[in-house]
């Protein structure tokens, strides 16, 4: 609260990325989570939010005849390039948003103060929506070869791991010990995905502590427990996911990888994954080549070449590809490492579950997927989503990579997901979002430090109560497709234009299948459910059939209450293309109100609180003037 | 000339046919004048086999020989971008089919070709040659406005070889002044009505360049003409399909461009599209790096951008936006020509039209369009598509102006789903019929040719020494063979292989006879072929173009010409690489929700009841 200076700036432009079009004046407000600007210039009413935590980059530019351009890049790639009329409030408004898109301490993060006015116990129970233990009883964990562990429940073998890990049976808390010892930062091998098929286990683990010439027994003999918990095959796969040159590297460290020599039976492979600042480069490349104003094809092409970000998604999906078929075609186990198995590592093994259990392509078993991979085993989302003021070299989009290989698998596999696309674009949000606790912090202990189970929400109920929204209407059900097998030749990977120019609306598509297909299913389900009640009522009435008007009656209502959700036709007012250049036709139309809040908040829900939070805070802050809220 | 003499081999034992994606198979290949044909035997030689190609010899680009031993193989190279391989125990044999398969796809004679010869009984010769009319076109124009007349001035193809008899005019321009336009005109093609636009009554016109030439000719009807389509006050554009320099440098050979003093209520608009070779070589740059599977991802995308394909989408689309444009919002009529005016110059007005008119966006009113903006207005069809991206031919008059405008209503299609009554499978059945086809309907390059013959001018001299006797199958094949039905991975519902010709084929013994065409060889298209649009509007055949998403748009679609909005054409492109097995499923599915959101026909108990109840919930619907 102490950083807002000024709540309300008025006569705020906010220009458009296509030159051509005429800027919107309106308002602009901050409150203590969001900037909120309402466009006064349009004939509908228009509110952009943006969440301060969303915020990455504010620039102050240079003065322009219109005033004191402010451009704010978001973490969800929105774009905002707002111009204000006087130095002061520019200058306010810029050293507001520095310090309250990056909070210095965690108390001051949006989840510790967001309040959708919840029960304590649905909060609790939200909270047990997610059990680990649930999903390997489903592997049929703990068997003749796996169990469930405690041993680190007081964080001694590791302190970036959960409490509880499966290990191979056979390995002894000695061997345990040891082997936590010659990992980095005591990351042991622990089983990630057990393919009960077969036996064959995905485990993942950080990088020997090998340097030139080091030996571990105990590491030797974790390495063969995990092995033999496969005795279907008589090997098993080590995979680093870095580079061969950046692993050799790290052996100067005291580091590096498995000496093939060293342990029985493995067959040791790299794959060349990046580290994370090649990552965020290329992304920062990327975004740039998104943002370029009217591009050619060329400039476009050769833009999206050079940032290379394609290529590094081909990467990893090749990885999470050869750890499925080696599980499911060739019966090996794999353990698989990067340097510190927390990030290369979390997107392999995720995605190799994806591609080998059907289950993980449900609502539910995604999310279990990210608890279990990404938030239990210590990717640190804290630091490569830059949640607090802090390092930015620690920024990197490794979580948005495998959200972005989730959606490259959508456009190949149409039926396959029981979710849609914003179903990813919702968890990539919260991800920066911090409104929910399930990504604050860097690990399991942190978490517990911070209490975000007592004090916060979690993300996963939210998401399930929309969706109806987040389904794939195309989903042909569980059962339908096991294994997947994408193509990975370069062609099958697309630009994600729903992604990285989410929020140029006349890029995409102007009419949406996905809504009008959600409508349809939604209409047929409503049909049915009154065709059943009809049915229902058949025995009670006399009489061959009922009377033509009561049932007419009752299915004209049940009718009229499910209007078409989405007419085709909604791109009307759309404006021509332009005649100067002949370049972009058609971009951004303005809507309706309606569908603006639907598409540019964070979601719809929690707007609403959201809104009623904001609202008695303006009051309270700012009492000469509030937006007038509908 | 004769088939036959072409035929060094008709039949092989034991020819393995692959492709990618497929398991081999292996059976006796069989060559007949127009078919290339291969029938695996799985329970030995007396039961009958099973044909598991069928492959139209025309479709064939390019033949590849590798000799290995005593045996070789043959790499087919098709037209619609699919890639067989023959491995032929032999090498004599494998010579001789190689040339044979070389000698029939490289007959050039209109006449000779397959669709003179297909007669499949469901359909009637006439059926389907005279849907659409420019009468009926014309009459639509008339009921709203008497400034425009049809003129017969072309009937006998004297004013413009390349024009259909009937053309829209300006009713105040007479025939005579016609005809000293189409002089002022290359290739005589004057402009003519091409689209009415029934919101604001501004038209659309095409023609070719005006033959101003170095010394800045000027011709008064051609002035007239245009002048008349404007009324007092009012602007035109006339939008030139090539760069201003290039517009200036066809005055030495003839050509150039209006200049602003003889028509100074039209203002010039230069959006350079590429044609011709250039064109032809993108398209080959592109099909290379498709079939690349070695590539990597920085190399493909490299290679997508330095091809140019999706540059030539990109400027097509966008030159189409801007004459939807100047008609729809800025009011203004427009002009519509590069320099012959049968190539960028269709395709802008074809696709500007796809982008203003909702008739045109139906399963008919799209065909109307191709037959009128293609067909009729004298696309070159037989020079243009003689070839496709992987012929060693040189490359002559070849350009694959059809396949991009087909590619960018792929485009609106992707951006408007809904707004296209037909779908993509539409699209890639024309481009193969382009190609090569067992209909009539893109054959020869004009309506006079289709007419009259080209035979007669170029064909006979060339075949002088041959004996010109046209030999026909006795009975021709009864399936319509589609290509090669295996891989047609088009017929979506169809099971792979569905062809399921277990027919004893007698297409080895057609050769034998000939029959009864005439020396003089005149084409009549019309009247000795079939037209694919009577194929494709068969009832059980339509069903398989539609797009089970459309609702009738009555808006105009502006697409979004930006990079991140245009697509490589996978379902084209890939065809025949990558599998399309899941994105068939999705589109069942689709149909399936939709067809279920359609007035319910219902199976269950409460049967009686819920038929009486689903037509009013229908209409409800309906109204909406």
């Amino acid at each position: 609260m102490e950083h807002i200076t000024t709540p309300k700036v008025e006569n705020v432009k906010l220009l458009d990325r296509y030159t051509n079009r005429k800027a919107a004046n309106g308002t602009l407000y901050l409150t203590a989570t969001h900037l909120i600007y309402v466009d006064a210039s349009a004939e509908v009413r228009k509110e952009t939010w943006i969440l301060h935590h969303h915020i990455a980059t504010v620039e102050k530019m240079p003065l322009t005849t219109a005033g004191y351009p402010l451009l704010i890049h978001c973490k969800n790639f929105h774009v905002a390039h707002f111009v204000i009329g006087q130095e002061r409030d520019c200058h306010e408004v810029y050293t507001s948003l520095l310090k309250l898109s990056q909070p210095a301490k965690p108390e001051e993060l949006y989840a510790f103060s967001y309040n959708p006015k919840m029960s304590k116990e649905n909060r609790e129970t939200g909270w047990k929506l997610i059990d680990l233990k649930v999903d390997y009883q489903r592997m049929g964990i703990p068997n003749d070869y796996w169990e469930i562990t405690d041993v680190n429940k007081d964080y001694e073998i590791c302190n970036t791991y959960p409490p509880e890990i499966v290990v191979p049976r056979a390995a002894s808390k000695a061997v345990v010990i040891g082997s936590s010892r010659f990992r980095s930062r005591g990351r042991i091998p622990v089983l990630s995905y057990l393919y009960k098929e077969n036996n064959a286990a995905i485990c993942r683990c950080s990088q020997p502590l090998s340097g030139f010439s080091a030996r571990c027994l105990e590491d030797e003999q974790m390495l063969q427990a995990i092995r033999e918990a496969n005795p279907g095959s008589p090997f098993m796969y080590v995979v680093d996911t870095r580079p061969k040159l950046n692993a050799m590297a790290n052996r100067a460290a005291g580091k590096g990888y498995e000496n093939e020599d060293n342990y029985d039976n493995i067959r040791f492979k790299f794959i060349g994954i990046e580290n994370i600042h090649v990552m965020r480069n290329s992304l920062q490349k990327l975004l740039e080549v998104c943002e370029m104003k009217s591009p050619s094809m060329s400039d476009f092409l050769t833009g999206l070449e050079n940032s290379g970000w394609l290529r590094h998604i081909k990467a990893v999906m090749d990885a999470g590809v050869f750890l499925a078929k080696a599980v499911k075609d060739e019966k090996a186990s794999v353990l698989v490492h990067c340097s510190d198995g927390w990030d290369r590592t979390a997107q392999v093994c995720s995605l190799a579950s994806l591609l080998l259990d059907p289950f993980y392509r449900t609502f539910k078993g995604f999310m279990v997927l990210i608890e279990k991979e990404w938030i239990a085993m210590g990717h640190k989302f804290s630091h490569r989503c830059g949640h607090l003021d802090g390092d930015p070299k620690e920024v990197s989009p490794v979580f948005t990579q495998f959200i972005e290989c989730v959606w490259q698998l959508m456009q190949q596999f149409p039926c396959t997901f029981e979710f849609n696309e914003r179903f990813l674009l919702e968890i990539h949000d919260h991800v920066y979002s911090c409104q929910f606790g399930n990504f604050l912090g860097i690990c399991h202990k942190e978490r517990e430090d911070l209490k975000i189970f007592e004090k916060t929400h979690s993300l996963w109920p939210f998401l399930l109560q929309k969706k109806q929204e987040l389904r794939n209407p195309l989903y042909r059900g569980f059962t339908a497709y096991k294994e997947l097998q994408p193509n990975t030749l370069p062609f099958s990977f697309q630009f994600w234009c729903g992604m990285y120019n989410r929020f140029d609306k006349g890029m995409h598509p102007k009419q949406h299948v996905l809504d009008h297909l959600l409508s349809c299913v939604s209409q047929k389900m409503k049909l049915e459910d009154s065709a059943s009640d009809l049915e229902n009522k058949l025995p009670f009435l006399d009489g061959p059939l009922p009377s033509e008007a009561c049932s007419l009656s009752k299915v004209g209502r049940a009718a009229s209450k499910t209007p078409m959700l989405n007419t085709p036709q909604d791109y009307e007012g759309e404006p021509p293309p332009v005649l100067s250049n002949g370049a972009s036709a058609g971009d951004i139309g303005v809507v309706s109100d309606v569908d603006q809040k639907h598409k540019e908040n964070l979601s719809p829900h929690q707007d609403l609180h959201d809104l009623n939070d904001t609202v008695n805070m303006l009051n309270a802050e700012a009492k000469d003037g509030k937006p007038q809220h509908h | 000339m004769e088939f036959a003499e072409l035929i060094k081999t008709a039949t092989v034992e034991s020819v393995l046919l692959s492709c990618v994606g497929l398991p081999a198979v292996k059976g006796t290949l069989c060559i007949t004048s127009h078919h290339l044909l291969l029938s695996s035997c799985p329970g030995g030689d007396s039961q009958p086999g099973t044909v598991e190609l069928w492959l139209l010899i025309r479709n064939v680009d390019a033949v590849e020989k590798r000799l290995a031993g005593s045996s070789g193989t043959i790499t087919l190279r098709c037209k619609d971008l699919k890639v067989l391989q023959l491995e032929i125990p032999g090498m004599e044999e494998c010579l001789n089919i190689a040339s044979s398969i070389e000698a029939l796809s490289s007959v050039d004679s209109v006449m000779m070709m397959y669709p003179f010869f297909y007669r499949p009984q469901s359909l009637k010769l006439e059926e389907g040659w005279n849907l659409f009319p420019l009468e009926q076109y014309f009459q639509q124009i008339a009921s709203q406005t008497s400034r425009w007349r049809l003129s017969d001035v072309n009937r006998d193809f004297t004013t413009c070889p390349t024009y259909p008899p009937a053309v829209i005019v300006p009713a105040a321009v007479d025939d005579d002044a016609l005809r000293k336009a189409a002089r002022f005109r290359q290739g005589g093609r004057f402009p003519v009505l091409s689209y009415y636009h029934p919101k604001n009554g501004t038209v659309m016109l095409r023609s070719s360049q005006p033959l101003t030439g170095p010394n800045r000719k000027r011709c008064r009807e051609d002035e007239m003409l245009l002048g008349t389509v404007l009324d007092e006050g009012e602007r035109g554009f006339i939008i030139d399909t090539r760069s201003a320099q290039a517009a200036k440098q066809a005055r030495m050979t003839g050509g150039g461009t209006e200049p602003k003093s003889s028509y100074p209520r039209w203002r010039r608009l230069h959006r350079p599209l590429e044609r011709g070779r250039p064109l032809q070589e993108s398209f080959i740059k592109l099909v290379e790096a498709c079939n690349d599977t070695s590539i990597n991802m920085d190399r493909w995308l490299s290679r997508l951008e330095s091809c140019r394909w999706l540059s030539h989408v990109k400027a097509a689309l966008s030159t189409a936006c801007l004459a939807a444009q100047c008609m729809d919002r800025e009011e203004a009529s427009v002009l519509v020509h590069g320099a012959e005016g049968t190539d960028t110059t269709l395709l802008v007005t074809a696709l500007a039209q796809v982008i203003l008119d909702p008739s045109c966006r139906t399963l008919v009113g799209f065909q109307g369009l191709l037959e009128r903006e293609w067909i009729e207005a004298g696309h070159p069809f037989h020079l243009r598509c003689a070839r496709s991206a992987y012929s060693h031919a040189r490359l002559k008059q070849e350009a694959p102006l059809f396949l991009l405008f087909l590619d960018c209503v792929w485009q609106l299609s992707r951006q408007f789903p809904f707004s296209l009554e037909f779908g993509e499978h539409l699209l890639l059945t024309l481009f193969d019929n382009a190609y090569a086809s067992d209909y009539g309907t893109f054959l020869c390059n004009n309506e006079k040719e289709r007419r009259v013959g080209r035979e007669v001018a170029t064909a006979l001299s060339l075949r002088s020494k041959a004996v010109v006797t046209t030999v026909t199958l006795r009975q021709t094949p009864l399936w319509p063979g589609q290509g090669l039905t295996l891989l047609d991975r088009a017929g979506r519902s169809l099971p792979r292989r569905s062809l399921g010709c277990t027919k004893p084929h007698d297409s080895r013994q057609g050769l034998k006879t000939r029959s009864q065409f005439s020396h003089r060889c005149l084409c009549k298209v019309k009247e000795t072929t079939h037209s694919l649009w009577a194929w494709l509007n068969q009832p059980g055949e339509k069903k398989k173009y539609l797009n089970p998403l459309y609702s009738h748009n009555a808006l105009v679609i502006w697409p979004s010409v930006e990079p991140q909005s245009i697509q490589l054409w996978q379902g084209l492109f890939f065809r025949w690489i990558r599998s399309s097995q899941y994105l068939d499923e999705a589109w069942a599915e689709i149909e399936r929700l939709v067809e279920g959101n359609k007035p319910p026909v219902k199976e269950s108990a409460g049967n009686r009841l819920s038929q009486s109840l689903s037509d009013p919930a229908a209409r409800t619907e309906n109204e909406r």
